[in-house]
């Protein structure tokens, strides 16, 4: 019979995860502010730019707003509480 | 997911290549059912009119329109509950006892190797490892973790010398890699680019423990050097929640050095000072150096008659996001002492001032577009005066703060290579840890 060794688990420890709830949804976004989030990744103003071409076109009742954040990867709590102060939802993009 | 916290309804964006690591944070963050719509891979160069179809198609994860997993995404009522979303994530000590060959399996298949054969971690190995540092096994070493969206994890002594017998080190080498893995600095970045770690290894810890800044020093041609370079990437991939493709590791191509290349300065064979002493360091002290980096490296020898225009031409080579490491034989580093740069920050200097780009060459970067620009839009120089610069201006590639120049190797050819390498303040004592 082989022998049986006894190893360590060579991993690191985890934090704990707590769940987070999301916030409620809108019933429909026409009327809304809807922000569309830039996140500064190489060619994302471009597409955000479409993105609210699209909106134009297809769903001109929505108000749709282009913000940036200060620098990539960083949180901005002003841009947050921007979109808190006066925004119905965000579109972020293009994430990696 | 901040935004989420803060109520207001979001959709994230990704591409699909990334739609396992978007989920896999969402998870970790305690959010997994947070809405995520996808496009296509990828949109770095791509026209408006290609984007436009991107956002009238379809989501290739999710096979449904885009726009209408966007729109739904806001305001399709929320019937995904929490159960199970909180969990414990504690790891075991010590794992069941089983045979050598399917603990080896074992050891693969969860992706805690770099796909050679370990050493595997038993108790006796890890007690003999641990006689390496004065300090208690269950002392909290740091925290890493693969790029800065994922969480931190946390580790012990004891969990370093596990991985540091995995890399078959010996005992005398853990204080390095402790020094290691207390420094933050991943040698498994998830980034795109492909990283690896890059460590130089100063002061007497070099000697005492028989590492070779001489012949062969950066490849695997000394028994300190390979498994201390190893341990680097073993501890940093299983101590900070893995380096898995298309989770926690997302280089388009990977790195070769990311086996292991950590090395010792060769500062008895220096006209010049030390890496760490030049950065305010006594020459006593023994330290490793952590630099990001890794994956752009050029090679020439000289410095010959035309020694200007090639590290001229070298400079305009490397990615103008990170400044290089420029490693010198010690016959190039007299060389360049003969022709009057009798300091290495003489020789810094000149390749700052000498490392210059059109500002069109220098902006069409993905990540001087992604990084930098922002910092130039923010009035940061010298990004704002290079946004300035026009087109066919030369600018100044890198600063001299940015660049790091080390003597390596054991005078058999007067050779040097350019390292991406960014040390970002890096720079561990090897001391503390003993």
């Amino acid at each position: 019979m082989p022998e049986l060794l006894t190893v360590h688990d060579p991993r690191g420890y985890p934090p704990q995860v707590t769940g987070k709830p999301l916030a409620p949804r809108l019933e429909g976004l026409e009327g809304k502010h809807v922000y569309l989030v830039d996140c500064l990744f190489d060619n994302s103003e471009a597409f955000m730019d479409q993105l609210q071409g699209w909106f134009t076109e297809h769903l001109p009742a929505v108000d749709t707003r282009i913000i940036r954040p200060r620098e990539s990867w960083v949180d901005d709590p002003d841009m947050r509480a921007a979109i808190e102060a006066d925004g119905d939802a965000a579109i972020l993009g293009v994430g990696l | 997911m901040a935004l989420e916290a803060g109520g207001v309804p979001t959709v994230a964006v990704h591409t699909d290549v990334f739609a396992r690591l978007a989920r896999s944070v969402a998870r970790v963050n305690g959010m997994p059912t947070t809405r995520q719509a996808f496009v296509p891979q990828p949109v770095v160069g791509r026209s408006p009119g290609d984007l436009r179809g991107y956002i009238e198609g379809v989501d290739p994860v999710n096979g449904r329109p885009f726009m209408q997993e966007v729109i739904e995404g806001l305001t399709r009522p929320l019937d995904d509950d929490l159960t199970g979303v909180s969990f414990d994530r504690s790891t075991p000590r010590l794992l069941e006892p089983d045979t050598e060959d399917n603990l080896q399996r074992i050891f693969v298949e969860s992706n805690w190797t770099d796909f050679l054969p370990v050493v595997l971690p038993t108790e006796e190995r890890v007690e003999a490892m641990l006689a390496g540092t004065s300090h208690a096994p269950d002392e909290v070493v740091g925290r890493l973790r693969p790029t800065v969206y994922r969480e931190f994890w946390e580790f012990t002594v004891e969990k370093v010398a596990v991985n540091a017998v995995m890399a078959g080190a010996r005992p005398e080498y853990l204080p390095v890699i402790l020094a290691m893995a207390a420094s933050g600095v991943t040698a498994r970045s998830s980034s795109t680019t492909s990283f690896s770690g890059v460590a130089l290894v100063n002061g007497p810890i070099r000697n005492e423990i028989g590492m070779s800044a001489g012949i062969g020093a950066m490849g695997p041609y000394n028994h300190a050097n390979a498994t201390i370079g190893r341990a680097y990437g073993l501890l940093s991939q299983n101590l900070q929640g893995g380096s898995v493709p298309g989770e926690t590791y997302m280089g388009s191509q990977g790195n070769p050095l990311s086996y292991s290349f950590a090395f010792p300065e060769n500062e008895e064979e220096s006209p010049w000072e030390p890496f760490h002493v030049q950065h305010g360091f006594d020459a006593a002290t023994s330290t490793v150096s952590l630099f990001l980096g890794g994956w752009y490296t050029l090679f020439g020898n000289g410095p010959r008659e035309t020694w200007q225009e090639r590290f001229r031409h070298a400079l305009e080579a490397c990615d103008p996001f990170i400044a290089p490491i420029v490693v010198l034989d010690p016959l190039v580093a007299r060389g360049f002492v003969e022709r009057g740069f009798d300091t290495k920050q003489k020789l810094i200097d000149w390749l700052a001032e000498n490392g210059r780009l059109p500002a069109r060459e220098y902006w069409d970067n993905i990540w001087m577009q992604t990084l930098a620009r922002p910092w130039g839009l923010s009035g940061i120089e010298p990004f704002a005066s290079h946004l300035k610069a026009d087109p066919d201006e030369l600018v100044q590639i890198f600063q001299p703060k940015d660049i790091s120049v080390i003597v390596v190797g054991g005078g058999t050819q007067p050779t040097w290579k350019m390292v991406a390498g960014s040390l970002r303040g890096n720079i561990v004592s090897v001391d503390d840890w003993r």
